[in-house]
């Protein structure tokens, strides 16, 4: 008898709290990031496991077409049709119906085929920028309810599966991932994303080096070494990002933005 | 009446759009930037248009490749005819604005017996380090207890800011630039200089 209330209560606050998400995402498409520190699996340096990351605000979902969509109309030359090639490829918005419209069905979903340069001048022209790797991955650390799942077995598991179905047939709408502990959404499973320094990722075995193995080439202690083997799936977005020059664009690379949060200490 | 002052402001709307340089596609001229050299003063990135340039990017407080970077770019410039150097140009732009303001560049400049009068060092804004550091896919990155590490690659550009040659030969002048330059010289493209 008391199994259909309890259920009842538990679909109410269920459906309760999706509606409260649903609210809070319409409120404000950013959230607050606090200040912390976290290990990398990018260290900043040998010997140095430890990054500090500043506190900053974070779009809640990747940008979609329709916002881009929004910017190239008011920014002509990051049209398809009139970029200069030096900011990005012959693919570039090559998905989009003409050079300023997007099918309906693809308005929601997040923009790719978008260069690393036009994904910076977007979020600039919002008074915004790109995340760095650091302050990516510390978000993209958390599950839906702790800030650093990293050594959560389940947790890994799920976004490698997430990772094997990427790719295939459309890309899904943004938002329909759960919000993790910060309430971002769509980090994991939807689409990779640009990185503010994408030019900073010296990665050791960084295949446009491998034919000029010069030491010389780097004015310092050389090349970074990975660390934390096991979290694979963010090996393979850095192996992805620093396969990437700013001028390409893939049909799964998008991005998102963040704001520098005003109350720096 | 009415109809000449129209033709007269359309004309004039005309030659407005066209006033400055028309940049070609793959120039990196594209590129929006304020740079500041070591005398203090602002330029544009194209402030060597006409000239074929090699251009660079740097930080002065290191010790390791930069100096050797310089001599890396005075062995190319050694190793053009004598006309070709007159025409040649150097742009080296530092990745770290905060420890190289001007005067730091000046006193660089100094020190390496520099030639301003065909040499620039400057310094621009983070946001656009990171953008011409991608235009000339030079990765760099900072250092948690200062410094940088970053890649030296020296680009040689057209009179129009197009890449023709990327080198990261470092000691020596690099075949493939000196050869890159012989495209550039000015016997073939001679008409199009200012001066």
């Amino acid at each position: 008898m008391r199994a259909p209330l309890l259920a009842s209560i538990l679909w109410l606050f269920t459906a309760a709290s999706a509606l409260t998400n649903a609210l809070a995402d319409a409120a404000d498409p950013q959230v607050t990031i606090p200040p912390g520190t976290f290990e990398s699996v990018l260290p900043p340096a040998p010997g140095i496991k430890q990054v500090d990351v500043a506190p900053f605000r974070m779009d809640r979902t990747p940008v979609t077409n329709a916002q881009f969509a929004r910017f190239v109309a008011k920014h002509p030359e990051w049209q398809r049709d009139r970029v200069a090639r030096v900011f990005a490829d012959a693919e570039y918005l090559g998905h989009w119906k003409s050079a300023t419209s997007v099918d309906p069905q693809q308005a929601d979903r997040p923009v790719v085929r978008v260069s690393w340069f036009a994904a910076s001048a977007y979020c600039e022209a919002r008074g915004a920028r790109l995340p760095t790797w650091y302050e990516w991955e510390y978000v993209a650390a958390a599950s839906t309810i702790r800030p650093d799942a990293r050594d959560d077995d389940a947790w890994r598991q799920k976004i490698l599966t997430w990772y094997s179905k990427s790719g295939r047939g459309e890309l899904p709408l943004v938002g329909q991932t759960p919000a993790n502990f910060y309430g971002v959404r769509d980090l994991h499973g939807v689409v990779w994303e640009w990185v503010d320094d994408l030019g900073s990722m010296l990665v050791a075995g960084d295949n446009r080096q491998q034919n000029e193995p010069d030491a010389l080439r780097y004015c310092g202690p050389g090349a970074l070494t990975m660390e934390q083997k096991e979290n694979y799936a963010t090996l393979m977005r850095i192996a992805m990002l620093s396969s990437m020059q700013a001028r390409y664009t893939s049909a799964t690379m998008g991005f998102r933005c963040i704001t520098d949060s005003g109350d720096s200490r | 009446m009415k109809s000449i002052a129209h033709a007269l402001l359309a004309l004039l709307a005309m030659t407005c759009a066209h006033a400055g340089p028309v940049n070609a596609p793959a120039s990196i001229y594209n590129l929006q930037v304020s740079l500041t050299d070591q005398a203090g003063v602002a330029h544009d990135l194209d402030l060597y248009r006409g000239h074929p340039v090699l251009i660079t990017m740097f930080y002065g407080s290191c010790s390791m490749t930069c100096p050797l970077l310089i001599d890396t770019l005075r062995a190319v410039d050694r190793s053009v005819p004598a006309q070709q150097r007159k025409d040649l140009r150097v742009l080296m732009i530092t990745i770290d604005p905060e420890h190289d303001t001007p005067q730091a560049l000046q006193t660089l400049a100094q020190e390496r017996r520099i030639d301003t009068s065909r040499w620039t060092l400057a310094n621009t804004d983070e946001k656009s380090v990171r953008k011409l550091a991608a235009l000339l896919d030079i990765q760099y990155r900072p250092l948690p207890n200062g410094g940088y590490n970053h890649s030296s690659i020296v680009t040689l550009l057209s009179q129009d800011g197009e890449i023709l040659v990327r080198s990261s030969v470092l000691g020596k002048a690099d075949a493939a630039l000196i050869a890159g330059l012989q495209q550039t010289s000015p016997i073939l493209t001679g008409n199009r200089h200012p001066d």
